[in-house]
């Protein structure tokens, strides 16, 4: 009786332990720095950059979970084909929901939905975690590692947002007309990804 | 950082000179500009300079005492230089708290981030110039009138680059841009006073004739070829000499000795480059000027033109690939 | 092993199919409903119905653009344009531009543009700020001539440090109204039933 819900407790222990992994030790943003193209090119506001983090978590959860229940099921000899084709099929449902419900921020993001597919943390996850752990710990690696880079374009986007325009999620913190318009634009991007990596080192290393 | 080693050419002979030495001999250099800045903008000129200055050294300060936590080194002259070459590349109607932000970029985290003079791999000025363009062009592209011998207020007018561009009727005349009296930065009136200045660098022998000759030739045969092919205003050398930064960029911005090549083939290299890229900006680009963007790009270059450049060592064998 | 790929193709095959079937119809009326929306947004108001009575009108350049006309009753008061310019900062910009009867510009709407975000994306706000007359576009009557801005001798003031842009959007209001002109000399009726249908499927698809 004691001996199973030691067990229990460990195995909750593993699970919460492979979220905070995701979200902070394996960031996939600061510390793996995988996914840097939508990273730097999503992330002009905070709720662009949330939306952008939030439809990757879902194809990560996703298609962890679908790679991991086929393992067994998938040869080793096309896993790469048929862990792309599971990962573009759910991309592909993502872009069509989006288009269907919230089509102004289809728009604001653009291109990079449909890019999700490329995007190397998807894959990377579904190579080194989902095709080696079993289906729970899959998924809550999907929404660990999901939940990171949320958080993370998140926040460069809430931070570039404020440099750039005076606001956090298109609240007025000060007046546009002090805003560095090149925190908005491509080079801004770079300077704060830059300093947002090394201020984590930083904190990480204390 | 202990065993950083610094290449340069060999042989070298110590000659005395010092970080400070070369650096307030860059400010008197700056002098004449300096006074045609104050005689066409009068205060202003003077207010924007000095803030500048102050700016870049108070932030310098902080930055090295309460971040890096080591000896400020504030008066080896290298921030009071950014200060001054910073104040010269905006407006001279540039309100107070955008140049402080400029200053802030250039010192904070252009210099400072790389770890201070002699690490930092961009020109921090005209990283702050830049940087200021891009976040804000409207304050930045708005320059008064120069109100020499005139007692009206100062009005904002484009520049004869962006004139060249645009509207080719409204240029003045290539000896009152030569001499400094059209409208722009505020370092950037005279091409004059500039030269004046380089002439006490090399006769100081703190900078070679290398970088600014060749920029200012390059840009001269670029566009005298096309001038030659169709003489039209847009393609007047004397022009692009003598207008916007050309000859502040050439002369102070890429002779920086921390962000430009150290051998003599190397520097060759860097100036024609920085002279064709500018050309290139002005002609086909969408910004009017582009000397800035010319010399951040070819600071980029530096490394990879000193690793080329650097010439082989007494006695080394070339080895058989 | 071509089994299992062919296997995981044909199940994401499927679903996909029941995704899109799911979304099309939402996904075809949140765009119906943009162009409605910006319709309603450039001309006066009507009670027909513009999309369904746009046709093509051939634009200078050998291209042709789409035209709505707004009515109220059996009169015409107005047209909106989908107009376009591909000189943009950032290329290409495509905006609708609404006229009364009297060539008066009566608003406009921005569909999608690439511009700098705080410099030439200002052209939504900018041409229609009432406080500052320089800039206003609305209202202007291009029968006058065309709008050029007033660093090249015209009559409007550029945004800010974004003269390309403001150039841009001005050749794509000129564009829409020698357009506008074209339908509104033919006037309505005729035009309109000459139209074959087979241009006006065009236009339809286009507007997908």
């Amino acid at each position: 009786m004691k001996n199973k819900k030691r067990k229990e407790e460990k195995a909750m222990n593993n699970n919460l332990k492979v979220i905070v992994n995701g979200l902070i030790k394996e960031n996939p943003t600061f510390v793996l720095l995988l996914g840097m193209c939508p990273t730097l090119a999503t992330t002009s506001s905070a709720i662009n950059g949330m939306s952008m983090g939030l439809a990757t978590m879902f194809v990560l959860i996703l298609s962890n979970f679908f790679i991991s229940l086929l393992k067994n099921f998938i040869p080793d000899q096309v896993r790469i084909p048929a862990f792309i084709v599971i990962i573009a099929a759910f991309v592909t449902i993502v872009e069509m929901m989006m288009n269907a419900y919230v089509p102004a921020l289809a728009d604001s993001l653009g291109i990079f939905i449909p890019l999700i597919v490329v995007n190397c943390i998807v894959l990377g996850r579904a190579e080194a975690f989902a095709s080696k752990n079993n289906v729970l710990a899959s998924s809550l690696d999907g929404l660990g590692i999901g939940m990171g880079f949320t958080l993370a374009l998140t926040l460069l986007g809430a931070v570039r947002e404020l440099l750039g325009t005076g606001k956090v999620f298109s609240l007025s913190i000060y007046p546009e007309n002090f805003g560095s318009l090149i925190f908005v634009l491509a080079p801004g991007a770079f300077i704060v990804l830059g300093y947002m990596i090394a201020t984590f080192n930083k904190l990480q290393k204390k | 950082m202990e065993n950083k080693l610094i290449v340069s050419p060999s042989p070298h002979v110590h000659s005395g000179d010092t970080i400070e030495k070369n650096m307030y001999g860059v400010l008197i250099a700056l002098i004449p500009a300096f006074l045609v800045a104050v005689y066409v903008f009068r205060l202003d000129a003077l207010i924007i300079t000095a803030l500048s200055v102050l700016f870049c050294m108070g932030f310098e300060y902080l930055i090295a005492k309460y971040i890096m936590k080591k000896e400020p080194a504030i008066f080896d002259g290298s921030a009071i230089i950014t200060g001054v070459l910073l104040a010269f590349n905006v407006p001279s109607n540039l309100p107070i708290w955008i140049l402080a932000l400029g200053a802030l970029f250039a010192i904070g985290v252009v210099k400072m981030s790389f770890g201070g003079l002699g690490n930092n791999i961009f020109n921090p000025a005209i990283a702050g110039r830049i940087f200021l363009l891009i976040s804000f062009p409207a304050q930045m592209t708005t320059w008064p009138t120069p109100d020499v011998g005139a007692t009206t207020d100062a009005i904002t007018s484009a520049t004869v680059l962006s004139n060249l561009k645009f509207i080719p009727e409204a240029l003045p005349t290539i000896k009152d841009m030569f001499l400094g009296f059209e409208g722009g930065s505020i370092g950037e009136m005279s091409a004059l006073a500039l030269l004046l200045g380089l002439v006490y660098l090399l006769w100081k022998k703190i900078i070679t004739w290398h970088i600014p000759i060749s920029i200012i030739v390059s840009v001269a045969v670029f566009t005298g070829i096309l001038y030659i092919f169709n003489p039209i205003p847009l393609y007047n050398p004397l022009i692009h000499l003598f207008s916007g930064g050309l000859m502040l960029g050439a002369v102070f911005m890429a002779t920086d000795y921390v962000t430009s090549p150290m051998t003599k083939s190397g520097m060759l290299i860097y100036g024609v480059s920085i002279g064709l890229i500018t050309v290139a900006i002005r002609l086909w680009g969408a910004y009017p000027e582009g000397v800035s963007f010319a010399i951040l790009l070819m600071n980029a270059f530096t490394p990879l033109i000193n690793n080329y450049t650097t010439p082989k060592r007494f006695g080394e064998v070339v080895k058989n690939g | 092993m071509f089994l299992s790929l062919f296997i995981i193709s044909v199940v994401v095959a499927v679903l996909l199919a029941q995704v899109n079937k799911m979304t099309a119809k939402p996904i075809a009326a949140a765009k119906a409903l943009k162009l409605e929306n910006a319709i309603k947004e450039v001309v006066p108001e009507f009670d027909n119905n513009p999309v369904e009575e746009a046709y093509k009108m051939p634009a200078a350049d050998g291209d042709s653009l789409l035209v709505y006309p707004a009515k109220k009753g059996d009169k015409v008061v107005g047209f909106a344009v989908n107009t376009y310019s591909n000189n943009g900062f950032s290329g290409n910009i495509q905006i609708m531009v609404g006229f009364d009867m009297e060539d008066k510009v009566v608003n406009y709407a921005v569909l999608s543009h690439a511009e700098t975000p705080g410099l030439g994306s200002k052209m939504n706000e900018w041409f229609r700020d009432t406080t500052k007359p320089n800039q206003l576009v609305i209202g202007r009557n291009l029968s006058e001539g065309n709008l050029s801005v007033s660093k090249d001798g015209g009559q409007i003031d550029a945004i800010t440090a974004s003269t390309i842009t403001s150039r841009a959007f001005l050749e794509a209001v000129n564009k829409a109204y020698v357009v506008y002109k074209g339908s509104d000399a033919d006037t309505s009726a005729t035009k309109l039933n000459n139209t074959d249908e087979k241009q006006k499927e065009e236009g339809g698809k286009s507007n997908e």
